[in-house]
């Protein structure tokens, strides 16, 4: 998979303490396993299930996502800057899948 | 008498899997008929949840049931002390009652996240937060759905 993700931060200079907010998008079908394709057979499941986030080697916000999750999904979470370093998102799913995007953050 | 059975039979699994194909269209069936009420009580261990600090924000009519906008806020201080571990999210008017699970951070600093979800009809949305104290809390919104979500 060649899926790049889109991450934006809202600063990537940032006071040790300030609240940093990170938004995320990244192209996925998020297949229900509910479906059933033309020959009335079931579309089997196909989501990215698992979202991490860790800055600095720490996780600050992770998350689980079910077939409700809307496709492409779109994630936006916060999280305080103390430390500076890459901030590195990681989506995992069905299939093997593994997405990983980055960017960094400076705390000074 | 065979032949009744058999017929009777033909047309409740003609009824069971018209059903299963049209999922999210068909709300009368799917209202509160799913696993949400199990989930929530395997998530607090069959703890009551209070309702208040939790805060969801959703659109009071949805008219795409595919993308719905939900914006999760838990009112908390976020320090090692006392903080918002897990968020719980569910639907009661889904195929299944999932939607997703959030896993915040003292390191987050704010409880808040933000993402789309799928609504196959009008339901409700049902948020549980636990704390580090090893409370629960809740919050309910009713989203009306115009075209459903969830493969139709």
């Amino acid at each position: 998979m060649s899926v790049k993700p889109r991450i934006k931060l809202d600063k990537n200079q940032a006071k040790a303490g300030e609240i940093v907010e990170v938004k995320a998008l990244v192209s996925h079908i998020m297949e229900t396993g509910l479906r059933r394709d033309a020959n009335n057979n079931l579309v089997p499941r196909d989501i990215l299930a698992k979202f991490v986030c860790t800055v600095n080697g720490k996780v600050v916000f992770s998350a689980d996502f079910e077939p409700a999750i809307a496709a492409n999904p779109y994630i936006q979470f916060k999280f305080k800057a103390t430390e500076s370093g890459p901030v590195v998102l990681t989506w995992t799913g069905d299939k093997d899948v593994k997405i990983v995007g980055e960017d960094k953050i400076t705390v000074g | 008498m065979d032949w009744t059975i058999d017929r009777r039979r033909a047309l409740a699994i003609g009824a069971a899997s018209a059903a299963t194909a049209a999922l999210g269209g068909l709300p009368a069936l799917a209202q509160g008929g799913n696993d949400h009420k199990e989930l929530i009580a395997k998530f607090t261990g069959g703890k009551t949840a209070a309702p208040g600090l939790v805060k969801l924000d959703l659109p009071e009519i949805a008219e795409n049931g595919n993308t719905v906008p939900m914006v999760l806020t838990v009112d908390s201080p976020m320090t090692a002390a006392s903080h918002v571990s897990d968020v719980l999210v569910v639907a009661d008017g889904n195929p299944r009652g999932g939607i997703a699970t959030f896993h915040f951070t003292p390191a987050g600093g704010v409880a808040e996240a933000s993402t789309r979800i799928r609504l196959g009809a009008t339901q409700n949305v049902i948020a549980v937060a636990k704390l580090s104290d090893g409370s629960f809390h809740m919050a309910s919104r009713q989203v009306k759905v115009t075209i459903g979500g969830c493969g139709g």
